[in-house]
């Protein structure tokens, strides 16, 4: 064969028994995103890990530039009064 | 046939069949295109070898004679073996042991599906845990088999050849023979021919999605579910089998 293109790269996300949402478990290759759910099956659920499965090509992720890390993220910083830390939440509530 | 005796030996087909076909899979294990497709086959052959545990230990107490799986897996000989001829073949190409798996899966998938309803309930509640395993095969040889078909011009060549070669061996399994005609004629699982159509039809609606030909229907070579093996399984069996012969009752 000489044609050895690489499949492509997914990302690969599992919403776990009794969590709540998807969350990001790691990446594989895959010819498409049917196979890419397949293979995300059998590489990271082998233990009973999730009840639902999302994939997405790693190339269609965008991402935050590392470099402007401190316009986007530092302002935030000083801004105490975003914080819920003045409430008390009610035990009944549970999770939020 | 009498009822046990049929029963013990329809037991050991199901068992052999799992047994032969999961050793072949796990010989993937390392030498797969990729990292996922190595523990996808890995799995579906520790699935297979979960059901041989299930069926062969039924066997064992079927048979009463103080055998379980691992006795009857590690000191049968060749001739005892009860498995079709197609779980026997070697792996080949990965389309070869997809080709193999697809037939092998789709046929599966429909013995369960009728099994899970035996009058046994030993029997019923074995295949209706196995039928979600298969279920999930089929799924995935027929994927295989559809994009390898419907793929390079090299892909569908190796994908026609390997359905084209293996294709003698899967009239075997719709055959009935006494042992058959025991387990029909009590209740305990389906007339083998009574699969065909639907596995036909299941295999032909794949090939032709996947632009594959399926042969015609023609010469069927068979005699595995009787004990009459190809030279494959003796080789199968030296791998398999080595530990328990060199140092028997070993355990780790």
């Amino acid at each position: 064969m000489t044609d050895k293109k690489e499949w492509p790269l997914w990302e690969v996300f599992i919403r776990s028994q009794h969590g709540l949402s998807h969350r990001h478990v790691g990446s594989l290759h895959a010819p498409d995103a049917e196979m890419a759910i397949m293979n995300a099956r059998d590489v990271y659920t082998r233990r009973n890990e999730g009840v639902s499965i999302w994939v997405v090509r790693a190339s269609d992720i965008s991402a935050s530039s590392p470099s402007e890390k401190g316009p986007l993220f530092d302002p935030a910083n000083s801004k105490v009064y975003r914080h819920p830390t003045f409430y008390d939440i009610p035990e009944e509530l549970g999770h939020m | 046939m009498a009822g046990q005796d049929a029963l013990f030996e329809y037991l050991l087909r199901l068992g052999d069949n799992a047994l032969i076909l999961g050793h072949r899979l796990s010989e993937w294990c390392g030498h797969s295109p990729a990292l996922e497709e190595d523990l996808a086959l890995s799995n579906v052959a520790l699935d297979l070898i979960g059901q041989t545990q299930l069926w062969l230990n039924l066997a064992g107490e079927v048979e009463g004679k103080g055998r379980n799986a691992d006795k009857l897996a590690y000191l049968r000989d060749a001739r005892d073996f009860r498995n079709v001829l197609l779980v026997e073949q070697p792996n080949g190409d990965f389309a070869v042991t997809m080709a193999r798996q697809f037939y092998f899966d789709a046929w599966h998938y429909l013995l369960l599906r009728d099994l899970s309803g035996s009058k046994d309930g030993r029997i019923a509640e074995i295949a209706a845990k196995a039928l979600k395993e298969v279920t999930y095969h089929l799924e995935r040889s027929q994927e295989w088999v559809l994009r390898l078909g419907d793929g390079t011009e090299e892909s569908h060549r190796r994908m026609q050849e390997a359905i084209d070669d293996l294709w003698v061996y899967t009239g075997e399994l719709f055959e009935a023979d006494a042992v058959d005609a025991a387990i029909i004629r009590e209740g305990l699982g389906p007339d083998p021919a009574s699969l065909r159509d639907l596995w036909l039809g299941l295999v032909r609606a794949t090939a032709e999605e996947a632009t594959l030909s399926l042969p015609q229907p023609g010469w069927v070579q068979k005699g595995g579910k009787q004990g009459l093996h190809s030279e494959h399984l003796g080789y199968i069996l030296a791998d398999l089998q080595f530990l328990q012969r060199a140092y028997p009752n070993a355990t780790w």
